[in-house]
């Protein structure tokens, strides 16, 4: 009975994924207009917290770096979408934030607990402050403007991104890579005396995850339009990511997704019904997941339905 | 020869603020253990009820350090009693409890910085309090500067000396070396750890008052001290109160002489010190 389920499950997970990819892909269709500019919000959150989840969950290494990475996505969209096709600009975004992931991990990921945290928290400030001094100096400007695009291609890029980013997310987990970055997250010196290359798994599964950040925030950009340092490098997209992924629960697989589907579309309702006082709602509900839901919304529903089951089992 | 005093002066005034900001987070660190990233908020709070006392009902900026400091001193115990002891209680272990209390703190960072902006709208503010210019051997600075560095060394003196010297102080250092035991010892450990995140929001009140007096203030102006904060926290040894003293000047120093070449690139400058530190010596300064 087990090993039938157990079947099922394996056989039932990438058909669900696949059937929910293909129901994102049809949603212009079925519903144009507003939805779709709100489902690719949700989506950009679920690439920013799914591509944080990736590096920090096994290792459990805070990084605040999701916004620099973001930023740098923005600028290179902002500097070449006039000059290049789209796609191209995508791929460059994100090569770019892996880039400067790679030197920054290289130089910074045998930093333990919470340095780690506070670099990755100046990070943002300093490329912000360097960009805006380069930007006044160099260009005499501030911020500068992007052509934009339909609404509909917007959505396909942050789907595609998606797609790939879980594809990735799965390779990872499954592959004796995952098993390794999980062993640095339990004991380090451990993994290390196992055999494991540690800091260049480390450095490595940090740029991976700049990758699909940075191609967020290329495409991103054209959605705002206008950009300037402030609004690119805007330290929010580093705390997002982090508390979606801790408020979902990172216990479970589907934690974080779950936790940036119901963050983010909360984060829109707040903003455009109490534009004044949403950070202030937000900050509270944190408050209280942090205090009262230490596993997270995916953990509150595991404890839910293994109360469900034994409930079963006492009353045959 | 003049300018080269311009910019040691300037150091020293800019490094006496750093200094106080940076010994406040080294007590909720080092000894409370909360990574507080919502530290630059307490300071924009001391500002702000300083730009209102003044402006609005006349009350002298100094005589605000003794409203604000004693504000953000209840305001951080009642923070720490009903937020942090929880999570301290709840939390598995003390790096558990770490990452917490960092996720609290970016909530603690929402809250205050909203309501801020309800109460004072997200503009710039500022006034002019002892815009007297003062001859120091050729190098001419604002009298609102040297108060302000004056007050930070006595705020800072007085801080070590409680801290070294009091029984108050001896439990303190005790709880920073290992809580558990100090609390076996008959410490009221909760009561330390309340006092310690109180003192440093108070210090950061403080800073805050100061700060207003020579620069302009607005309700998003937290973030920037906080990193700085936590660079010069680093800088002189995470929980040590003198390693913050000495580290806070330095940094003045570095950012009075980049200021000097190019005002823009202060913040880039004092990151540049903070990763050759932590590729050299990641304990800092009096770390051990």
């Amino acid at each position: 009975m087990n090993a039938i389920r157990f079947d099922l499950k394996k056989v039932w997970g990438p058909v669900l994924l696949l059937i929910l990819f293909l129901l994102l892909a049809a949603l212009p269709r079925i519903r144009p207009g507003y939805t779709v500019v709100l489902v690719y919000t949700i989506l950009m959150y679920i690439i920013l917290t799914m591509s944080w989840v990736l590096f920090s969950g096994p290792t459990g290494y805070l990084s605040l770096a999701p916004a620099a990475f973001f930023g740098i996505g923005i600028y290179t969209s902002a500097v070449l979408s006039m000059k290049l096709p789209l796609p191209l600009v995508i791929c460059i975004g994100g090569l770019a934030s892996s880039c400067v992931a790679f030197l920054v991990g290289a130089l910074t990921l045998r930093l333990k607990g919470i340095y780690f945290a506070i670099f990755t928290f100046g990070l943002v400030e300093l490329i912000k402050n360097f960009v805006l001094w380069y930007e006044l100096k160099f260009n005499n400007t501030r911020g500068r403007f992007l052509i934009p695009v339909e609404n509909n291609t917007i959505y396909y890029v942050m789907l595609a991104i998606l797609v790939v980013l879980t594809i990735t997310t799965l390779l990872i987990r499954r592959s004796k890579y995952g098993l390794a970055l999980q062993s640095i997250g339990e004991d380090e010196e451990a993994a290390a005396h196992t055999g494991v290359n540690v800091t260049l798994l480390k450095v490595i599964t940090f740029a991976i995850s700049a990758v699909f950040i940075g191609a967020a925030g290329s495409i991103w950009a054209i959605r705002l339009t206008y950009i300037d340092p402030l609004i690119a490098f805007d330290i929010n997209n580093s705390f997002m990511p982090v508390l979606m992924a801790i408020f979902g629960g990172t216990g479970q697989l589907y934690g974080p997704v779950l936790g940036a589907v119901v963050f983010s579309y909360l984060r829109e309702v707040l903003i455009t019904k109490f534009p004044y006082y949403y950070m202030l709602l937000i900050g509270i509900i944190l408050l209280v997941a942090i205090l009262y839901l230490p596993n997270g919304l995916a953990g509150l529903m595991e404890k839910l339905r293994k109360g469900a089951l034994r409930g079963q089992h006492a009353n045959p | 020869m003049v300018t080269f005093l311009n910019i040691v002066i300037a150091g020293l005034l800019l490094g006496g603020l750093y200094a106080l900001i940076a010994m406040g987070l080294s007590l909720q660190y080092g000894v409370a253990r909360v990574a507080n990233f919502s530290h630059g908020e307490f300071i924009m709070l001391g500002g702000m009820i300083t730009w209102t006392l003044y402006t609005g009902f006349g009350v002298n900026p100094l005589l605000c350090l003794a409203v604000c400091g004693p504000l953000t001193f209840i305001l951080g115990f009642i923070l720490h009693r009903t937020v942090f002891k929880r999570l301290f209680a709840s939390s598995a272990s003390p790096a558990v409890f770490e990452s917490n209390s960092v996720l609290a703190s970016f909530a603690l960072l929402f809250i205050i910085q909203n309501v801020a902006s309800i109460g004072w709208g997200t503009q710039q503010h500022g006034y002019t309090y002892l815009r007297i210019t003062v001859n120091l051997w050729g190098a001419k600075f604002g009298a609102n500067r040297l108060v302000t560095l004056g007050f930070a060394i006595i705020i800072g003196l007085a801080f070590y000396l409680f801290v070294t010297r009091t029984r108050m102080g001896k439990a303190i250092r005790a709880s920073a070396q290992d809580a558990a035991t100090a609390g076996l010892m008959g410490v009221n450990i909760d009561m330390v750890l309340g006092l310690c995140f109180a003192l440093g929001a108070a210090m950061a009140g403080m800073a805050g008052v100061l700060i207003s007096m020579y620069y302009p203030i607005q309700v998003v102006m937290g973030q920037e001290y906080t990193v700085i904060a936590m660079i010069v926290v680093v800088l002189g040894g995470l929980g040590s109160i003198p390693g913050s003293f000495i580290g806070g000047f330095l940094l003045g120093l570095v950012g009075s002489v980049v200021t000097y070449l190019d005002p823009g690139l202060s913040l880039v400058a004092y990151y540049f010190i903070f990763i050759l530190l932590l590729l050299v010596k990641p304990t800092g300064i009096m770390g051990r």
